[in-house]
Protein backbone atom coordinates (compact mmCIF):
# COMPACT_ATOMS: atom_id res chain seq x y z
CA UNK A 1 0.00 0.00 0.00
CA UNK A 2 0.94 3.67 -0.93
CA UNK A 3 1.14 4.89 3.16
CA UNK A 4 3.55 2.17 4.11
CA UNK A 5 5.94 2.56 1.24
CA UNK A 6 5.23 6.86 2.48
CA UNK A 7 6.41 5.83 6.09
CA UNK A 8 8.98 3.63 4.86
CA UNK A 9 10.81 6.53 3.06
CA UNK A 10 10.59 8.68 6.01
CA UNK A 11 11.90 6.41 8.13
CA UNK A 12 14.58 5.65 5.02
CA UNK A 13 15.11 9.55 4.63
CA UNK A 14 16.50 9.86 7.94
CA UNK A 15 18.75 6.49 8.54
CA UNK A 16 20.40 7.45 5.53
CA UNK A 17 21.20 10.52 7.50
CA UNK A 18 23.38 7.53 9.33
CA UNK A 19 26.34 7.49 6.77
CA UNK A 20 29.60 7.80 8.00
CA UNK A 21 31.75 11.05 8.07
CA UNK A 22 35.52 11.21 6.42
CA UNK A 23 38.22 13.50 7.65
CA UNK A 24 40.49 13.18 4.62
CA UNK A 25 44.34 13.74 4.66
CA UNK A 26 46.01 17.10 4.96
CA UNK A 27 49.02 17.06 2.27
CA UNK A 28 50.17 19.88 2.26
CA UNK A 29 52.79 19.17 4.65
CA UNK A 30 54.51 16.51 1.93
CA UNK A 31 53.79 12.81 3.04
CA UNK A 32 53.67 13.22 6.69
CA UNK A 33 50.66 12.19 8.13
CA UNK A 34 48.48 14.93 9.12
CA UNK A 35 44.24 14.87 9.20
CA UNK A 36 42.46 17.88 7.91
CA UNK A 37 41.52 19.89 10.62
CA UNK A 38 38.34 21.65 8.93
CA UNK A 39 35.27 21.37 10.68
CA UNK A 40 32.64 19.06 8.74
CA UNK A 41 29.00 20.63 8.19
CA UNK A 42 27.85 17.00 8.94
CA UNK A 43 29.06 17.32 12.49
CA UNK A 44 27.81 20.87 13.12
CA UNK A 45 24.72 19.62 15.42
CA UNK A 46 26.93 16.51 17.43
CA UNK A 47 29.76 17.87 18.57
CA UNK A 48 31.23 21.12 19.43
CA UNK A 49 34.43 22.50 17.31
CA UNK A 50 37.01 22.92 19.81
CA UNK A 51 36.51 18.88 20.71
CA UNK A 52 36.55 17.75 17.49
CA UNK A 53 39.69 19.98 16.81
CA UNK A 54 41.50 19.77 19.64
CA UNK A 55 41.35 15.33 18.58
CA UNK A 56 42.26 16.02 15.68
CA UNK A 57 45.14 18.09 16.40
CA UNK A 58 46.32 15.47 19.17
CA UNK A 59 46.21 12.99 16.27
CA UNK A 60 48.42 15.10 13.84
CA UNK A 61 50.48 15.36 16.75
CA UNK A 62 51.04 11.75 17.78
CA UNK A 63 51.51 11.02 14.25
CA UNK A 64 54.04 13.61 13.62
CA UNK A 65 56.08 12.48 16.80
CA UNK A 66 55.92 9.16 14.93
CA UNK A 67 56.95 10.07 11.60
CA UNK A 68 59.78 12.61 13.08
CA UNK A 69 63.10 12.28 11.83
CA UNK A 70 65.96 12.96 14.58
CA UNK A 71 67.82 11.24 17.28
CA UNK A 72 65.99 8.12 18.46
CA UNK A 73 65.11 7.33 14.51
CA UNK A 74 68.48 7.18 13.31
CA UNK A 75 69.47 5.58 15.92
CA UNK A 76 66.89 2.93 15.67
CA UNK A 77 67.51 3.16 11.82
CA UNK A 78 71.41 3.05 12.25
CA UNK A 79 71.16 -0.22 13.89
CA UNK A 80 68.85 -1.62 12.27
CA UNK A 81 71.18 -1.10 9.30
CA UNK A 82 74.12 -2.92 11.24
CA UNK A 83 71.86 -5.61 12.12
CA UNK A 84 70.79 -6.60 8.93
CA UNK A 85 67.34 -5.57 9.90
CA UNK A 86 66.83 -8.33 11.61
CA UNK A 87 66.35 -6.32 14.52
CA UNK A 88 62.84 -5.05 12.95
CA UNK A 89 61.48 -8.80 13.45
CA UNK A 90 62.61 -9.16 17.63
CA UNK A 91 61.84 -5.73 18.53
CA UNK A 92 58.63 -3.31 18.70
CA UNK A 93 59.45 -0.29 16.22
CA UNK A 94 58.67 3.38 18.16
CA UNK A 95 56.19 4.08 15.29
CA UNK A 96 54.55 0.55 16.55
CA UNK A 97 54.65 2.25 20.35
CA UNK A 98 52.90 5.40 19.36
CA UNK A 99 50.37 3.78 17.07
CA UNK A 100 49.69 1.73 20.53
CA UNK A 101 49.66 4.95 22.01
CA UNK A 102 46.91 6.42 19.75
CA UNK A 103 44.77 3.45 19.75
CA UNK A 104 44.42 4.00 23.60
CA UNK A 105 43.86 7.93 23.23
CA UNK A 106 40.56 6.88 20.79
CA UNK A 107 39.29 4.52 22.82
CA UNK A 108 39.75 7.11 25.79
CA UNK A 109 37.75 9.86 23.66
CA UNK A 110 35.39 7.43 22.58
CA UNK A 111 34.40 6.71 25.86
CA UNK A 112 34.53 10.09 27.21
CA UNK A 113 33.63 12.64 24.37
CA UNK A 114 32.15 10.77 21.62
CA UNK A 115 29.65 7.90 22.49
CA UNK A 116 27.56 9.91 24.82
CA UNK A 117 27.28 12.11 21.98
CA UNK A 118 26.24 9.03 19.48
CA UNK A 119 29.40 8.92 17.58
CA UNK A 120 32.16 6.34 16.58
CA UNK A 121 35.74 7.37 15.87
CA UNK A 122 37.32 4.64 14.37
CA UNK A 123 41.23 4.49 14.26
CA UNK A 124 42.64 5.53 10.68
CA UNK A 125 44.75 2.66 10.97
CA UNK A 126 42.06 0.81 10.15
CA UNK A 127 41.48 2.58 7.17
CA UNK A 128 44.92 2.61 5.60
CA UNK A 129 45.91 5.83 7.62
CA UNK A 130 43.55 7.82 4.45
CA UNK A 131 40.60 8.92 6.60
CA UNK A 132 39.33 9.64 10.48
CA UNK A 133 36.01 8.62 10.10
CA UNK A 134 32.89 9.41 12.52
CA UNK A 135 30.16 7.11 12.36
CA UNK A 136 26.74 7.51 14.14
CA UNK A 137 25.73 5.29 16.38
CA UNK A 138 22.53 6.39 17.29
CA UNK A 139 20.61 6.12 13.95
CA UNK A 140 22.37 2.77 13.73
CA UNK A 141 19.04 1.08 15.50
CA UNK A 142 17.09 2.93 13.26
CA UNK A 143 18.04 1.84 10.80
CA UNK A 144 18.04 -1.72 11.54
CA UNK A 145 14.20 -1.15 12.58
CA UNK A 146 13.97 -0.17 8.99
CA UNK A 147 15.90 -2.17 7.07
CA UNK A 148 13.69 -5.36 9.15
CA UNK A 149 10.94 -3.79 8.07
CA UNK A 150 11.49 -3.54 5.01
CA UNK A 151 12.47 -6.62 3.95
CA UNK A 152 9.00 -8.19 6.11
CA UNK A 153 7.45 -6.01 3.69
CA UNK A 154 8.95 -7.32 0.65
CA UNK A 155 8.87 -10.99 1.51
CA UNK A 156 5.43 -10.57 3.23
CA UNK A 157 6.29 -12.03 6.80
CA UNK B 1 29.74 -23.17 1.57
CA UNK B 2 27.08 -20.95 2.65
CA UNK B 3 24.82 -21.83 5.49
CA UNK B 4 21.05 -21.12 5.00
CA UNK B 5 20.23 -21.16 8.62
CA UNK B 6 20.12 -19.07 11.47
CA UNK B 7 23.62 -19.12 12.99
CA UNK B 8 25.64 -17.11 15.34
CA UNK B 9 28.44 -15.54 15.06
CA UNK B 10 31.49 -16.69 17.66
CA UNK B 11 32.31 -13.30 19.20
CA UNK B 12 36.01 -14.60 19.49
CA UNK B 13 35.98 -14.61 15.99
CA UNK B 14 35.20 -10.71 16.04
CA UNK B 15 39.19 -9.42 16.66
CA UNK B 16 40.19 -6.12 15.86
CA UNK B 17 43.04 -5.97 13.77
CA UNK B 18 45.78 -4.80 15.02
CA UNK B 19 48.32 -2.58 13.69
CA UNK B 20 51.18 -4.52 15.64
CA UNK B 21 52.75 -7.40 14.63
CA UNK B 22 50.64 -10.38 15.47
CA UNK B 23 51.92 -12.05 18.86
CA UNK B 24 51.08 -15.58 17.78
CA UNK B 25 47.88 -17.16 16.17
CA UNK B 26 44.78 -17.23 17.63
CA UNK B 27 42.98 -20.19 18.87
CA UNK B 28 40.37 -21.26 16.66
CA UNK B 29 37.32 -22.62 18.22
CA UNK B 30 34.71 -22.68 15.68
CA UNK B 31 32.73 -24.97 14.56
CA UNK B 32 33.78 -23.99 10.83
CA UNK B 33 37.26 -22.39 10.29
CA UNK B 34 37.52 -18.25 10.20
CA UNK B 35 39.09 -17.11 7.48
CA UNK B 36 42.24 -14.78 8.21
CA UNK B 37 42.22 -11.36 6.09
CA UNK B 38 44.99 -12.46 3.35
CA UNK B 39 42.96 -15.40 2.41
CA UNK B 40 40.56 -12.56 0.91
CA UNK B 41 42.61 -9.70 -0.05
CA UNK B 42 42.22 -8.53 -3.83
CA UNK B 43 45.40 -7.68 -4.90
CA UNK B 44 47.59 -10.19 -6.68
CA UNK B 45 49.86 -11.08 -3.73
CA UNK B 46 51.14 -14.58 -2.66
CA UNK B 47 51.26 -15.09 1.28
CA UNK B 48 52.92 -17.28 2.92
CA UNK B 49 53.27 -18.68 6.53
CA UNK B 50 49.45 -17.88 6.95
CA UNK B 51 49.97 -14.07 6.15
CA UNK B 52 53.34 -13.38 8.05
CA UNK B 53 54.83 -12.71 4.80
CA UNK B 54 53.58 -11.17 1.41
CA UNK B 55 55.55 -11.60 -1.93
CA UNK B 56 53.69 -11.07 -5.55
CA UNK B 57 51.89 -13.42 -7.39
CA UNK B 58 54.49 -13.36 -10.32
CA UNK B 59 57.77 -14.57 -8.40
CA UNK B 60 59.61 -12.92 -11.06
CA UNK B 61 62.99 -14.53 -11.66
CA UNK B 62 63.45 -14.73 -7.56
CA UNK B 63 64.76 -17.90 -7.67
CA UNK B 64 67.07 -17.08 -10.49
CA UNK B 65 68.57 -14.55 -8.47
CA UNK B 66 68.93 -16.49 -5.16
CA UNK B 67 70.19 -19.43 -7.40
CA UNK B 68 72.80 -17.17 -8.77
CA UNK B 69 74.05 -15.74 -5.79
CA UNK B 70 74.17 -19.10 -4.03
CA UNK B 71 75.76 -20.67 -6.59
CA UNK B 72 78.45 -18.58 -6.81
CA UNK B 73 79.05 -17.77 -3.07
CA UNK B 74 78.77 -21.29 -2.53
CA UNK B 75 82.05 -21.91 -5.49
CA UNK B 76 83.82 -18.93 -4.11
CA UNK B 77 83.76 -20.28 -0.48
CA UNK B 78 84.70 -24.11 -1.49
CA UNK B 79 87.04 -23.32 -3.97
CA UNK B 80 88.58 -20.21 -3.54
CA UNK B 81 88.66 -19.86 -0.09
CA UNK B 82 91.12 -22.88 0.83
CA UNK B 83 93.47 -21.45 -1.24
CA UNK B 84 93.35 -17.74 -0.41
CA UNK B 85 93.43 -18.75 3.17
CA UNK B 86 96.62 -20.60 3.06
CA UNK B 87 98.47 -18.06 1.00
CA UNK B 88 96.73 -14.98 1.91
CA UNK B 89 94.64 -14.08 4.87
CA UNK B 90 92.03 -15.63 6.86
CA UNK B 91 90.10 -12.46 6.64
CA UNK B 92 89.18 -13.47 3.25
CA UNK B 93 86.18 -15.71 4.17
CA UNK B 94 85.31 -13.92 7.29
CA UNK B 95 84.28 -10.32 5.22
CA UNK B 96 82.81 -12.98 2.13
CA UNK B 97 80.91 -14.47 4.91
CA UNK B 98 79.70 -10.86 6.27
CA UNK B 99 78.96 -9.68 2.77
CA UNK B 100 77.09 -13.41 1.97
CA UNK B 101 74.90 -13.15 5.21
CA UNK B 102 73.95 -9.14 4.47
CA UNK B 103 72.71 -9.99 0.50
CA UNK B 104 70.47 -13.07 1.21
CA UNK B 105 68.82 -11.45 4.18
CA UNK B 106 67.98 -7.81 2.76
CA UNK B 107 66.98 -10.06 -0.76
CA UNK B 108 64.36 -11.68 1.49
CA UNK B 109 63.69 -9.06 3.30
CA UNK B 110 62.77 -6.72 0.25
CA UNK B 111 61.52 -9.78 -1.35
CA UNK B 112 58.75 -10.79 1.15
CA UNK B 113 58.14 -7.39 2.92
CA UNK B 114 55.03 -5.17 2.51
CA UNK B 115 56.42 -2.80 -0.35
CA UNK B 116 53.77 -0.49 1.38
CA UNK B 117 50.77 -1.44 -0.29
CA UNK B 118 47.28 0.73 0.31
CA UNK B 119 44.14 -1.40 1.44
CA UNK B 120 41.27 -0.52 -0.87
CA UNK B 121 38.69 1.86 -0.01
CA UNK B 122 35.74 0.41 2.03
CA UNK B 123 32.35 0.92 -0.01
CA UNK B 124 31.36 4.16 2.63
CA UNK B 125 34.82 5.83 1.74
CA UNK B 126 34.12 5.17 -2.02
CA UNK B 127 30.68 6.11 -1.88
CA UNK B 128 31.83 9.68 0.25
CA UNK B 129 34.06 10.28 -2.43
CA UNK B 130 32.02 9.78 -5.37
CA UNK B 131 29.77 12.44 -3.67
CA UNK B 132 32.87 14.69 -3.55
CA UNK B 133 33.68 14.31 -7.16
CA UNK B 134 30.19 14.70 -8.13
CA UNK B 135 29.31 17.65 -6.86
CA UNK B 136 31.68 20.06 -7.32
CA UNK B 137 31.48 19.25 -11.13
CA UNK B 138 27.53 20.24 -11.00
CA UNK B 139 26.57 20.10 -15.10
CA UNK B 140 25.31 16.96 -16.01
CA UNK B 141 24.91 18.06 -19.61
CA UNK B 142 28.54 16.75 -20.77
CA UNK B 143 29.70 13.12 -21.38
CA UNK B 144 32.70 13.15 -19.89
CA UNK B 145 33.41 11.38 -16.78
CA UNK B 146 34.22 14.23 -14.45
CA UNK B 147 37.98 14.68 -13.89
CA UNK B 148 39.24 12.28 -11.44
CA UNK B 149 42.23 14.41 -9.86
CA UNK B 150 42.94 16.56 -7.45
CA UNK B 151 45.05 19.59 -6.41
CA UNK B 152 47.58 19.62 -3.57
CA UNK B 153 49.94 22.38 -2.67
CA UNK B 154 52.92 20.99 -0.99
CA UNK B 155 56.11 23.35 -0.63
CA UNK B 156 54.45 25.35 -2.59
CA UNK B 157 54.14 23.51 -5.54
CA UNK B 158 51.16 22.41 -6.95
CA UNK B 159 51.00 18.34 -7.49
CA UNK B 160 48.05 16.64 -9.11
CA UNK B 161 46.24 13.93 -6.81
CA UNK B 162 44.89 11.03 -9.47
CA UNK B 163 42.23 9.13 -8.72
CA UNK B 164 42.36 5.11 -8.79
CA UNK B 165 39.57 3.12 -10.53
CA UNK B 166 40.83 -0.37 -9.04
CA UNK B 167 41.40 1.22 -5.48
CA UNK B 168 38.39 3.47 -5.39
CA UNK B 169 40.75 6.40 -3.29
CA UNK B 170 42.71 9.03 -4.56
CA UNK B 171 46.18 8.70 -4.62
CA UNK B 172 48.70 10.25 -1.67
CA UNK B 173 51.54 11.98 -3.10
CA UNK B 174 53.93 9.57 -4.58
CA UNK B 175 51.78 6.60 -4.38
CA UNK B 176 51.01 4.85 -7.81
CA UNK B 177 49.37 1.53 -9.26
CA UNK B 178 51.45 -1.27 -10.13
CA UNK B 179 49.28 -3.34 -12.78
CA UNK B 180 51.19 -6.76 -11.71
CA UNK B 181 50.63 -6.56 -8.22
CA UNK B 182 47.04 -5.11 -8.51
CA UNK B 183 47.84 -2.58 -5.35
CA UNK B 184 48.52 1.26 -4.97
CA UNK B 185 51.86 1.43 -3.32
CA UNK B 186 53.15 3.93 -1.09
CA UNK B 187 56.12 5.62 -2.30
CA UNK B 188 56.24 3.55 -5.39
CA UNK B 189 59.70 3.11 -6.94
CA UNK B 190 59.55 0.15 -9.54
CA UNK B 191 58.32 -3.42 -9.30
CA UNK B 192 61.79 -5.47 -9.74
CA UNK B 193 61.28 -8.96 -11.22
CA UNK B 194 65.05 -9.68 -9.80
CA UNK B 195 63.64 -9.57 -6.12
CA UNK B 196 59.96 -10.98 -7.18
CA UNK B 197 57.65 -7.62 -5.35
CA UNK B 198 57.84 -4.06 -5.91
CA UNK B 199 59.87 -1.91 -4.05
CA UNK B 200 57.88 1.23 -2.00
CA UNK B 201 58.38 3.01 0.79
CA UNK B 202 58.55 0.10 3.44
CA UNK B 203 61.18 -1.98 1.62
CA UNK B 204 63.30 0.61 0.17
CA UNK B 205 66.02 0.41 2.68
CA UNK B 206 66.22 -3.29 2.45
CA UNK B 207 66.81 -3.16 -1.73
CA UNK B 208 69.00 -0.32 -1.31
CA UNK B 209 70.85 -2.72 1.44
CA UNK B 210 70.66 -5.46 -1.25
CA UNK B 211 72.16 -4.17 -3.95
CA UNK B 212 74.83 -2.22 -2.22
CA UNK B 213 75.60 -5.41 -0.48
CA UNK B 214 75.85 -7.19 -3.72
CA UNK B 215 77.58 -4.83 -5.57
CA UNK B 216 80.62 -5.23 -2.73
CA UNK B 217 79.97 -9.17 -2.81
CA UNK B 218 80.42 -9.27 -6.71
CA UNK B 219 83.42 -7.31 -6.46
CA UNK B 220 84.80 -8.69 -3.76
CA UNK B 221 84.42 -12.33 -5.54
CA UNK B 222 85.49 -11.23 -8.84
CA UNK B 223 88.55 -9.81 -7.19
CA UNK B 224 89.53 -12.61 -4.77
CA UNK B 225 88.80 -15.20 -8.03
CA UNK B 226 91.30 -13.06 -9.83
CA UNK B 227 93.81 -12.75 -7.00
CA UNK B 228 93.41 -16.61 -6.93
CA UNK B 229 94.20 -17.37 -10.63
CA UNK B 230 97.18 -14.83 -10.39
CA UNK B 231 98.34 -16.76 -7.66
CA UNK B 232 98.03 -20.14 -9.45
CA UNK B 233 99.43 -18.91 -12.81
CA UNK B 234 102.57 -17.57 -11.48
CA UNK B 235 105.96 -19.33 -11.05
CA UNK B 236 105.44 -19.80 -15.01
CA UNK B 237 102.62 -21.97 -14.78
CA UNK B 238 100.55 -19.99 -17.05
CA UNK B 239 96.66 -18.93 -17.08
CA UNK B 240 95.73 -22.01 -18.64
CA UNK B 241 97.24 -24.28 -16.28
CA UNK B 242 95.23 -22.07 -12.93
CA UNK B 243 92.00 -22.43 -14.79
CA UNK B 244 92.40 -26.27 -15.37
CA UNK B 245 93.56 -26.28 -11.41
CA UNK B 246 90.45 -24.36 -10.78
CA UNK B 247 87.53 -24.30 -13.18
CA UNK B 248 84.78 -23.22 -10.73
CA UNK B 249 86.39 -19.59 -10.37
CA UNK B 250 86.17 -19.80 -14.22
CA UNK B 251 82.61 -19.84 -13.89
CA UNK B 252 82.63 -17.32 -10.86
CA UNK B 253 84.66 -14.87 -13.02
CA UNK B 254 82.27 -14.92 -15.76
CA UNK B 255 79.35 -14.53 -13.64
CA UNK B 256 80.78 -11.22 -11.71
CA UNK B 257 82.55 -10.02 -14.27
CA UNK B 258 78.52 -9.89 -16.63
CA UNK B 259 76.82 -8.47 -13.46
CA UNK B 260 79.27 -6.21 -11.63
CA UNK B 261 78.81 -3.42 -13.77
CA UNK B 262 75.14 -3.65 -13.91
CA UNK B 263 74.74 -3.96 -10.14
CA UNK B 264 77.77 -1.36 -9.64
CA UNK B 265 75.55 0.97 -12.26
CA UNK B 266 72.28 0.78 -10.36
CA UNK B 267 73.60 1.25 -7.15
CA UNK B 268 74.67 4.37 -7.90
CA UNK B 269 71.60 5.35 -9.90
CA UNK B 270 69.95 4.48 -6.58
CA UNK B 271 72.63 6.26 -4.63
CA UNK B 272 71.69 9.57 -6.64
CA UNK B 273 67.71 8.65 -5.67
CA UNK B 274 68.31 8.81 -2.68
CA UNK B 275 70.42 11.76 -2.21
CA UNK B 276 67.89 13.63 -3.98
CA UNK B 277 64.83 12.08 -2.67
CA UNK B 278 63.39 10.88 -5.81
CA UNK B 279 61.74 7.78 -6.82
CA UNK B 280 62.44 5.58 -9.95
CA UNK B 281 58.91 6.21 -11.15
CA UNK B 282 59.58 9.86 -10.64
CA UNK B 283 63.09 10.08 -12.61
CA UNK B 284 61.95 7.82 -16.04
CA UNK B 285 58.43 10.41 -16.01
CA UNK B 286 60.62 13.23 -15.17
CA UNK B 287 58.05 14.73 -12.75
CA UNK B 288 60.19 16.88 -10.95
CA UNK B 289 62.56 17.55 -13.82
CA UNK B 290 60.73 20.52 -15.54
CA UNK B 291 60.09 18.54 -19.05
CA UNK B 292 56.60 20.33 -19.51
CA UNK B 293 58.52 23.27 -19.78
CA UNK B 294 57.63 24.39 -15.88
CA UNK B 295 60.66 26.20 -14.81
CA UNK B 296 59.60 26.69 -11.20
CA UNK B 297 59.34 22.94 -10.76
CA UNK B 298 61.65 21.06 -8.45
CA UNK B 299 61.05 18.05 -6.73
CA UNK B 300 59.14 19.45 -3.18
CA UNK B 301 60.02 16.12 -1.02
CA UNK B 302 63.77 16.97 -0.92
CA UNK B 303 65.05 18.48 1.45
CA UNK B 304 67.83 20.61 0.01
CA UNK B 305 70.38 18.93 1.61
CA UNK B 306 72.54 15.28 0.68
CA UNK B 307 72.51 14.28 3.86
CA UNK B 308 69.26 14.83 5.47
CA UNK B 309 67.62 13.32 2.21
CA UNK B 310 69.61 9.87 2.39
CA UNK B 311 68.68 10.25 6.13
CA UNK B 312 65.10 10.10 6.08
CA UNK B 313 64.99 7.73 3.18
CA UNK B 314 67.22 5.25 4.65
CA UNK B 315 67.37 5.62 8.44
CA UNK B 316 63.54 7.18 8.48
CA UNK B 317 60.76 5.36 11.51
CA UNK B 318 59.69 2.33 9.43
CA UNK B 319 56.14 2.97 9.00
CA UNK B 320 53.78 -0.03 9.85
CA UNK B 321 52.21 -2.36 7.12
CA UNK B 322 48.76 -1.32 6.42
CA UNK B 323 47.03 -3.88 5.32
CA UNK B 324 46.24 -6.51 8.00
CA UNK B 325 46.85 -9.96 6.63
CA UNK B 326 46.44 -12.34 10.05
CA UNK B 327 42.91 -10.74 11.40
CA UNK B 328 40.18 -12.18 11.08
CA UNK B 329 37.51 -12.12 8.24
CA UNK B 330 34.00 -11.24 10.76
CA UNK B 331 31.71 -12.86 8.27
CA UNK B 332 31.82 -14.94 5.35
CA UNK B 333 29.85 -12.38 2.96
CA UNK B 334 31.42 -9.23 3.99
CA UNK B 335 34.21 -7.26 3.73
CA UNK B 336 36.63 -5.14 6.02
CA UNK B 337 34.01 -3.78 7.72
CA UNK B 338 33.84 -1.71 10.63
CA UNK B 339 32.15 -2.59 13.93
CA UNK B 340 29.43 -0.75 14.16
CA UNK B 341 27.35 -0.67 10.79
CA UNK B 342 24.55 -2.33 8.02
CA UNK B 343 26.06 -3.98 4.96
CA UNK B 344 24.11 -5.14 1.59
CA UNK B 345 26.80 -6.90 0.15
CA UNK B 346 24.74 -8.88 -2.46
CA UNK B 347 23.53 -5.35 -3.38
CA UNK B 348 25.56 -2.76 -4.01
CA UNK B 349 26.81 -2.12 -0.74
CA UNK B 350 24.52 1.05 -0.03
CA UNK B 351 21.71 0.71 2.47
CA UNK B 352 19.99 3.20 -0.26
CA UNK B 353 19.75 0.63 -2.75
CA UNK B 354 16.93 -1.41 -0.29
CA UNK B 355 15.21 1.70 -0.11
CA UNK B 356 15.21 2.79 -3.88
CA UNK B 357 13.86 -0.81 -4.75
CA UNK B 358 11.49 -0.71 -2.38
CA UNK B 359 9.89 2.78 -3.39
CA UNK B 360 10.14 1.48 -6.84
CA UNK B 361 8.10 -1.74 -6.17
CA UNK B 362 10.88 -3.83 -8.13
CA UNK B 363 11.70 -6.99 -5.75
CA UNK B 364 15.10 -6.98 -4.71
CA UNK B 365 17.66 -8.30 -7.36
CA UNK B 366 19.41 -10.92 -4.39
CA UNK B 367 18.14 -11.95 -1.12
CA UNK B 368 20.40 -9.63 1.14
CA UNK B 369 22.51 -10.67 3.84
CA UNK B 370 22.32 -7.97 6.85
CA UNK B 371 24.92 -8.85 9.50
CA UNK B 372 24.83 -6.94 12.21
CA UNK B 373 28.44 -7.07 14.43
CA UNK B 374 28.01 -5.81 17.60
CA UNK B 375 24.43 -7.87 18.34
CA UNK B 376 25.93 -10.95 16.95
CA UNK B 377 22.73 -12.59 15.05
CA UNK B 378 23.41 -13.25 11.38
CA UNK B 379 20.25 -13.18 9.03
CA UNK B 380 20.36 -14.87 5.68
CA UNK B 381 17.13 -15.01 3.93
CA UNK B 382 16.01 -17.40 1.78
CA UNK B 383 15.21 -16.73 -1.73
CA UNK B 384 11.06 -16.36 -2.37
CA UNK B 385 9.48 -19.12 -2.79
Amino acid sequence: PADTFHNLQELHHSASLATKVFIQRDYSDSTICKFQTKFPAELDSRIERSLFEETVKTLNCYYGEAEKIGGQSYLEGCLACATAYIIFLCMETRYEKILKKISMYIQEQNEKIYAPRGLLLTDPIERGMRVVSFANTWDVFLSVGTTLKELCTIYKL
Amino acid sequence: MKNHEYQQIDPQALVTPTPTPPPRPLPEHKPRRARRRWEVFPGKNRFCCDGRMIAARQSGVLPLTLGLILLTSGLFFIFDCPFLVKHLTSCIPAIGGVLFVFVIISLLQTSFTDPGILPRATPEEAADIEKQIDNPTGSSSSYRPPPRTKEVVINQQVVKLKYCFTCKIFRPPRTSHCSLCDNCVERFDHHCPWVGNCVGKRNYRFFYTFIISLSFLTAFIFGCVTTHLTLRSQGGNGLVFALQASPASALELVVCFFSVWSILGLSGFHTYLVATNLTTNEDIKGSWSGKSGNEDVGNPYSYNSIIKNCCSVLCGPMPPSLIDRRGFVPSDDSVQTSPVEIELPAAKNDINMVGRAVTSGRPLPRPPVITLQQPAISIQSHSTA
